[in-house]
């Protein structure tokens, strides 16, 4: 089956970001890039899927300027087959990103989709469930199992409580957790393998979507600093400042 | 104005964080609606009906709600929306999972997880894992948005408000429900609980948690994991507080053997007091502790325990 993995170029997570001084929004300047890390925990999951023999294709997809190239070759050299970009320059609000995937989805017919659950920038959480809402599919969010089977896919999620195991028709929408695999380091035979691997460019602009911004950014301000506190000598100190300073415990 | 409010809960009790949601609502200003979505989840509408600043709770009693499935709740809650100009659900896992597939249904986007509104479309969110703050404005005709409840404060239980059947059965029949692998405490929910101890990678293994407990026993308090713990197959997944895990709030968090990564930092850092209790002087935990502790914790903790 054909495996569609959309995935995100964003701020590496390792990286603290910090507020523009004029706090219109974040500095990414000179910043590292790198492909979201649940993004990468889907491609993972895709070519588990391959070398398992039950997904036969997998195509990654990214939606941003030329620079997302980058990670497309990177989902490339762990194992994608092809790769689309869909080249815009707008920051896309997550239903415009999910309509435009939707239009992919059409296009490819894939049986499975595997989507990070959000990404580390925005932190939405957001755009598999639009896509499986507009492509009427269903949806196994935050998975951290995911077993094909005949025409249904089990998808056991991370919830509030523990665990959840659903049963999904295929083709289904699967956004990924922390917990559903850890992602491979692309060899470097496979990272220049992945240089002659097909990618398509294709303009966002082609696909007849209404892409205008459903969200005003105002501003963007730095959280609130703590107060720094004060280091303690002893469990005794500790216990007497809960009780008469904080007095959070009786 | 209308606003719809989902209600959070198991089909026998009201989550405590929608209390939290509903002072959310409250602050966009509306006639408030709770929508109790469930299968013999009469119970649950009882208590939504004395839950203040709330004039209806709507309830749909069908078995094609039992496990609160994405794809049918989502048809229930769209089909509602033609009455209402905010939908609003806390961004727990039930609310993330359905309440963007309403957003796509509507063809609005949503706002995830909010901690403060400005006005009935301009609302403040984090991102970056809570590094930085942002204020934005929906530009859609209907606002979905997701509460991160440690944002608001909790309305009171003495209402009394109408229970009104709804007699909607939508299932897509595209999904079912398998098996759930729950996990039993008798310990607080980590989202409600007044204090919090999380263990990290430092606890070394599962068994060390029992350390834990004992002091947790104590306190009333609901025990925590860092990913670094989680991952390491110490403690089950929904113990995980953090940017992509359980965001918490308590008076009281104590955080023993965790480094501190920005991504854990995210889920408690607006913690009204902090203690972090960890041997290595430099680690960043110590950066946002009220009070810090430089010792092993295999010694702080048993005496921590009998001091308290």
């Amino acid at each position: 089956m054909k495996v569609l993995v959309p995935i995100k170029r964003v701020i590496d997570y390792n990286v603290k970001v910090r507020v523009k001084p004029d706090n219109t929004n974040v500095d990414l300047a000179n910043v590292k890039m790198a492909i979201n890390p649940f993004c990468e925990i889907a491609v993972e999951e895709a070519v588990r899927l391959k070398e398992a023999g039950t997904a036969t294709e997998i195509i990654a997809v990214s939606i941003g300027d030329k620079s997302c190239q980058e990670q497309l070759r990177t989902a490339l050299a762990l194992g994608a087959d092809r790769a689309i970009q869909i080249d815009t320059d707008q920051n896309l609000d997550s239903l415009n990103v999910a309509k435009l995937l939707q239009k992919v989805v059409e296009e490819e017919q894939p049986q499975l989709v595997l989507l990070g659950k959000q990404s580390i920038d925005s932190d939405n959480n957001q755009t598999g469930q639009m896509l499986a809402a507009l492509t009427g599919l269903a949806q196994g969010t935050f998975a951290s199992e995911v077993k094909v089977e005949g025409d249904k896919v089990n998808v056991t999620r991370e919830v509030d409580g523990g665990l959840q195991t659903i049963a999904l028709n295929l083709p289904a929408i699967v956004t990924t957790d922390l917990r559903l695999n850890e992602p491979r380091y692309a060899s470097l035979p496979n990272i220049m393998k992945a240089k002659r691997k097909p990618l398509d460019v294709k303009s966002a602009a082609d696909f007849g979507i209404d892409l205008s911004a459903r969200v005003n950014l105002l501003k963007v301000t730095p959280p609130a600093e703590r107060q720094a506190g004060i280091v303690v000598e002893s469990v005794d100190q500790l216990v007497e400042k809960l009780k008469n300073e904080a007095k959070v415990i009786s | 104005m209308s606003i719809l409010v989902y209600a959070e809960h198991d089909n026998n009790t009201l989550k405590a964080e929608t209390l939290k949601t509903v002072t959310a609502a409250q602050a966009i200003g509306g006639d408030i609606h709770l929508l109790v979505a469930g299968s013999n989840c009469q119970n649950v509408a009882n208590e939504a009906a004395k839950v203040n600043g709330v004039s209806k709770v709507l309830v749909a009693d069908n078995a094609a709600y039992e496990h609160q499935l994405a794809e049918n709740v989502s048809l229930l809650v769209t089909e509602l929306a033609a009455d209402y100009e905010h939908i609003i659900a806390t961004a727990l896992t039930t609310g993330k999972n359905f309440m963007p597939r309403v957003a796509a249904l509507l063809d609005v986007t949503q706002i995830s997880d909010i901690i403060g509104v400005e006005s009935a479309d301009t609302f403040v969110r984090p991102i970056y894992a809570g590094n930085a703050i942002a204020t934005v404005q929906s530009l859609d005709s209907k606002k979905v948005i997701t509460v991160r409840a440690t944002g608001f404060d909790a309305v009171a239980t003495d209402g009394n408000a109408e229970i009104v059947a709804l007699d909607n059965a939508t299932d897509a029949g595209i999904s079912s429900h398998v098996s759930d692998e729950l996990t039993v405490s008798e310990r607080p929910d980590l989202g409600a609980a007044g204090v919090v101890i999380s263990g990290g990678r430092g606890m070394q293994n599962g068994e060390n948690f029992k350390l834990l407990e004992g002091i947790a026993d104590k306190l009333g308090a609901a025990i925590g994991a860092s990913r670094a713990a989680v991952d390491a197959g110490f403690v089950p997944n929904d113990m995980q507080v953090g940017q992509t895990g359980k965001i918490v709030a308590p008076d009281l968090y104590i955080a023993v053997g965790i480094s501190g990564a920005i991504q854990h930092l995210a889920g408690m850092k607006d913690s009204k007091v902090i203690v972090a209790i960890n041997k290595d002087p430099e680690a960043p935990i110590f950066q946002v502790a009220d009070y810090g502790l430089v010792a092993d914790l295999f010694d702080a903790l048993p005496e921590l325990e009998s001091k308290l």
